[in-house]
């Protein structure tokens, strides 16, 4: 039943949570305390990291099923339980999970100076959170994980933020809690027809079509506001914006999947119907957040702000490829994902080292940084380029995918999300050129330092991954090939079905 | 040996980027040139294996993508049209290479430009080799990298940096189509890869695509984004610009290679558009036009390098519409001489700029011939091949691709054969005011710099002599084999033409004037130049004045920046600022802050009931029972 042969998942969730029981009772001066609050973080992060690699070797690539299962009963009489297991759409995004949070605590390493433990506590809560998120296969376990990663987000941004860090704290908090609560009514009623809360038997569920409807809209409240789509897409800014750099790392790695990823478990396979329905709604407001989002950007002053535009503009091309239903169109949609999580994460990472120097996100504050910092001009020429998807780079499979996919749909379609193409290449240069090229202004500008050892280790890893997804991202489409591909043949299979019965 | 020839300029870029600071600059810069040359040792020795054996071949690397029935790998694609141009670039890239070793040899960052030489040229035979639309992308996207890296290289210059960004989202507007072309492509084909492309053209040509045959909608698709690349009337604003980077850059990217990269997709392509005649018809007359309008705007341009600039704007037109009317392996052929008399134009123009101690107006120039001898003749023998004056190369490829328009069919062919006619005659003229302003008459420069007007030295004279050959001699060498009578042994399938084109056959049955009639324009352009520079030098002054709006709209390019920045960039711009200032902050943002708003106020009233005393409450009370009690007594409501 359990390829590991021992717990994994629940290891892998709840192991950060005990690197954060043992910071609780770290005591003594502030100094050390910092350190070793430091230390124990990176390596719980790490150790977690290493034990979910696991995954990457151990997992079946042939099959569609769950896998490393864990089940135990709870309350059987409601049909409610503790499940755990990963397929082939979220084994990867625990992967990104458990990659992501050791570099998050390394870019805090110096950034973060004051309530170190707190940070420290808040960061291991929040990978508990997101793992147990993506592995949960019980709704009832999935909604308080996907609600539970709001708080020690509220806090990382409301206590670490920028000046605004209230307003945003609670802006992305009550945006995403409005939607969330709808999503949770939907939740009932799917457990109330069908007695139980174990995911995978919701797939056996056949739901009337106008029901089909409630639900899909009830979810669609939950998720599209933590994609997030236009219009509701505003509080990202904000976030981004005020939150640490490590803050917006995680946030645009792998909070901003949540909602895309609860399309792809929740709203596809159970409401086949209702998503033919709804695609052309998803798609007209993908394309208008593709469009209105990078233009926006365009007029960004403040790095931060730019890059967050430019996440929502890149979750518009996710949310066309997921409802697309084909299998280039969904593979695409989950690779973007994945990589939108890398090089956003990296962007941000680089607006941190700069941030860290001069303390400033102000666009027109920099120029010429790549005379006195050369090694940091590469990688953030490399990030961009990933962000403007060069082929050969992690962004560009993706969204060349999911083009194609959209075009099969509908052209127009293709042609809007192409449109993003020039777009992001505008305001990405654009920004490029006014921070890293033309003369050195200022003069408090000419003593930075280039990158320090520690954050080229930061930034390695985040390197290798781009190139590695751009040069040969055979390795990652394997692991969901199958499952996109029984995803979209049950699609198609629910679709015939009143079709044949109206026969 | 075929993955030498593409590979090695990638290990000189990396050892010249990564390593460059470590090995210091001598080591890196000749790394990559030592690397460049191993590569063009490669590269000829494919040529003479695969052109003249008859032996293609192709090597698989890995798989790249396989994505439900999406399956594409990385491969090297060896056919006769691939040896063609990857011999061209990497004996192009060397001598370019080699020049810059002396032409960059005052810069600060030299293992940086070297580092993106080679990877542009790797990228540039990573698209030529490709055996699929998807990694023809990849270097077609590499290309536009490494041009936008190389044309920003001085990125304390405003104007560079402006002019990299340019090139870069024009390109990318083209890119666009690109990547639509090839999503078609596939829904229509299967597959994104070449081979099996070609074998479902039979079914393909009646499928439908919205009422239009599939195949014209996916030639108009890929022609687009060729446009870009190409600097094709309408996305050629990048091309001038770009030379804001060294010469050398511009002669390897903007002369020889990049550029053609959009000639090679539609020569690659042959077996689809062959069967799309609307679009052909397009290519033609936009093709037509290019030439035409960068041949008039290149007569009135100052600067020495941006004369050039037009001038291959204008050639690429040439090759488009000989394109357009079938004759691909003209295209080739055009693109081949090209390669080599352009960049030595561009070179020896390096030259005059590196020895008037980096002046660039002709304006200013003038009176040096005596003083650069060696560049003078260089010139000459670039400026004679490109102006298509007999037995230099340009002569065998202009001369046919003007042959094949004229045997053309249509309107459309009658049209690129006229604009091809004026356009030789405007080519000729313009090369030799260039010539006579730059090296004839008084010196115009300040005697300071007149006095350090000096030779260049040798190791970049070497690099003009051997583009010399190849522009005097490439020409007559070739021409039997790319166009004449043996064009089907050598092109051996790699370009097909349909079974009922026979544009190959009919360019050679001409009346005789037509073949002729080039070079008498040629000849007139060249004595037209004496008479207005040389002889008698007020004419310009007074033709300008005479017709000064029509000098004006030449000088100013046909106004076309100014045009796209009215209804492109500024629109843009102010769009954006509206869709935030309006759209996200008062608007979107507006609802939920104004319900907070509200929120706070409606509390602040409900917080004056709670006053704490007590009467208050009472009263509320009371007046509440009363309400109840009445309601209930008199049934209101019920």
């Amino acid at each position: 039943m359990n390829a590991a042969g021992f717990p994994l998942l629940s290891l892998l969730t709840f192991l950060p949570l005990l690197g954060a029981g043992i910071l609780l009772f770290v005591r003594g001066e502030e100094q050390a305390v910092a350190a070793n609050a430091r230390w124990t973080a990176l390596w719980t992060s790490l150790i977690t990291f290493g034990l979910s690699l696991i995954l990457w070797f151990q997992f079946d690539k042939t099959t569609a099923d769950f896998q490393f299962v864990e089940r135990l009963d709870w309350m059987p009489e409601f049909g409610l339980g503790y499940h755990m297991g990963v397929d082939g759409i979220s084994v990867l995004f625990v992967l990104l999970s458990t990659a992501l949070t050791p570099l998050c605590i390394l870019s805090s390493w110096e950034a973060i100076q004051s309530r170190v433990r707190e940070y420290m506590i808040a960061f291991l809560v929040l990978e508990t959170m997101m793992i147990g998120m993506f592995s949960s296969l019980d709704m009832v376990m999935f909604y308080i994980f996907f609600e539970g990663v709001l708080i020690p987000m509220f806090l990382i941004i409301g206590v670490w933020g920028g000046a605004r860090r209230v307003y945003a704290a609670y802006k992305l908090f009550l945006y995403t809690l409005l939607g969330s609560l709808l999503m949770l009514l939907a939740l009932l009623a799917l457990w109330y027809a069908a007695g139980t809360t174990y995911i995978p038997a919701l797939f056996e569920l056949r739901i009337a079509p106008h029901v089909q409807v409630w639900l899909f809209l009830a979810f669609f409240a939950s998720f599209a506001v933590k994609v997030p789509m236009w219009p509701v897409h505003t509080w990202l800014p904000d976030a981004h914006v005020e939150a640490p750099t490590a803050g917006s790392v995680i946030l645009a790695g792998v909070l901003l999947k949540m909602g895309a990823y609860g399309f792809l478990r929740f709203s596809l396979p159970l409401l086949p119907q209702a998503v033919e329905w709804f695609a052309p709604l998803i798609f007209a407001l993908s394309v208008i957040a593709v469009v209105y989002t990078s233009l926006v950007a365009l007029a960004q002053e403040d790095m931060k702000k730019l890059i967050a535009y430019s996440s929502v503009a890149h979750m518009g091309i996710v949310t066309i490829g997921i409802f697309t239903m084909n299998h280039q169109g969904i593979s695409g949609a989950i690779f973007q994902m994945l990589s939108h999580g890398v090089v956003s994460g990296a962007l941000f990472l680089c607006v941190g080292v700069l941030y860290d120097r001069v303390h400033s996100r102000e666009i027109l504050r920099y120029g010429g940084v790549a005379k006195i910092m050369p090694v940091y001009a590469a990688v953030f020429m490399l990030f961009t380029m990933g962000s403007v998807a060069l082929p050969g780079t992690a962004g560009f499979p993706g969204e060349f995918l999911v083009i194609v996919g959209a075009w099969h749909a509908n052209p127009w379609v293709a042609f809007g999300a192409a449109l993003g193409m020039i777009l992001g290449a505008a305001y990405m240069l654009w920004l490029y050129r006014r921070v890293i090229f033309s003369r050195i202004t200022r003069d408090d500008l000419r003593v930075l330092l280039d990158l320090s050892p520690r954050e080229v280790v930061t930034f390695a890893p985040l390197i290798v991954l781009t190139l590695w997804m751009g040069l040969y991202p055979s390795s990652f489409f394997s692991f969901f090939e199958v499952s996109v591909a029984a995803l979209v043949t049950r699609h198609e299979a629910a679709m015939a079905l009143p079709r044949l019965a109206g026969m | 040996m075929f993955v030498g020839a593409v590979f090695l300029p990638l290990l000189g870029s990396i050892i010249a980027g990564l390593f460059g600071r470590l090995i210091g600059d001598r080591a890196a810069q000749w790394a990559t040139v030592i690397c460049m040359a191993l590569a063009a040792f490669c590269g000829l020795s494919s040529f003479a294996q695969v052109a003249w054996g008859h032996a293609p071949a192709t090597v698989e690397i890995v798989t790249w993508l396989d994505v439900g029935g999406l399956q594409f790998s990385w491969a090297l694609r060896y056919d006769t049209l691939s040896v063609v141009m990857v011999g061209m670039v990497t004996l192009a890239s060397t001598m370019i290479h080699l020049y810059s070793v002396g032409y960059m040899s005052h810069d600060a960052t030299i293992p940086r430009f070297f580092s993106y030489l080679s990877l542009f040229t790797f990228m540039m035979l990573m698209l030529v080799t490709a055996d699929n639309l998807v990694q023809l992308f990849f270097g077609w996207e590499g290309i536009g990298l490494a041009s936008y890296l190389l044309i920003g290289y001085w990125y304390e210059k405003e104007s560079a940096n402006r002019a990299a960004m340019k090139a870069f989202i024009v390109n990318r507007v083209g890119d666009l189509f690109f990547m639509l072309g090839m999503a078609l492509t596939f829904w229509t084909f299967g597959s994104v890869e070449f081979g099996t492309i070609f074998q479902g053209i039979e079914a393909a040509q009646q499928v439908t695509f919205a009422g239009y045959p599939v195949l014209e909608v996916i030639a108009l698709l890929l022609f687009l984004g060729a446009m870009g690349k190409s600097a094709q009337i309408g996305l050629h604003t990048w091309l001038p610009d770009a030379m804001e980077g060294p010469t050398p850059v511009s002669a390897l990217i903007h002369a020889a290679t990049l550029v053609t990269a959009g000639v090679f997709l539609m020569a690659r392509m042959s077996p689809v558009i062959e069967y799309a005649p609307n679009v052909l018809g397009f290519i033609t007359v936009i093709g037509a036009t290019t030439a035409l309008f960068a041949a008039s705007v290149g007569m009135v341009q100052n600067d020495i390098k941006r004369v050039i600039a037009y001038s291959t704007c204008s050639q690429l037109g040439y090759m488009f519409f000989a394109i357009g009317v079938g004759a691909y392996q003209a295209a080739v052929f055009h693109l081949f001489t090209h390669a080599f008399f352009k960049a030595l134009l561009f070179l020896s123009a390096g030259s005059v700029i590196h020895a008037m101690s980096d002046e660039q107006d002709i304006r200013k120039m003038g009176g040096i011939w005596k003083k650069i001898p060696i560049t003078y003749a260089m010139f000459w023998i670039g400026s004679l091949a490109l102006a298509g004056v007999p037995y230099f190369a340009g002569y065998y490829s202009k001369d046919f691709v003007l042959e094949a328009a004229f045997a053309g069919h249509g309107w459309t062919a009658k049209y690129a054969f006229i604009c091809g006619i004026l356009a030789a005659f405007l080519t000729a003229f313009y090369s030799w005011r260039l010539i006579i302003m730059t090296f004839h008459g008084k010196p115009r420069a300040d005697h300071h710099t007149m006095e350090h007007v000096h030779e260049s030295p040798a190791v970049m004279l070497i690099p003009l002599f051997v583009l010399a050959l190849g522009a005097l001699f490439t020409g007559a060498y070739f021409a039997e084999d790319f166009v004449g009578h043996h064009w089907q042994a050598f092109w051996n399938g790699s370009i097909v033409n349909a079974p009922h084109n026979h544009i190959m056959h009919d360019a050679h049955e001409v009346p005789g004037w037509v073949p002729v009639a080039p070079t008498i324009v040629g000849v007139l352009g060249i004595a037209l130049a004496y008479l207005c520079y040389m002889f008698v030098p007020s004419i310009p002054g007074k033709v300008a004045a005479a017709v000064p709006g029509l000098y004006r709209f030449l000088l100013n390019k046909w106004y076309f920046d100014e045009l796209y920045d009215r209804i492109f960039v500024q629109p843009a711009r102010r769009l954006a600022q509206v869709l935030w200032k309006t759209g996200d902050v008062k608007i979107i943002d507006g609802m939920p802050n104004g319900a907070a708003r509200l929120t706070v106020q409606a509390s602040g009233r409900m917080v004056r009931l709670q006053s704490g005393r007590v009467a208050n409450y009472a009263f509320a009370m009371i007046i509440g029972l009363v309400l109840f009690v009445s309601i209930f007594l008199f049934g209101v409501g019920r």
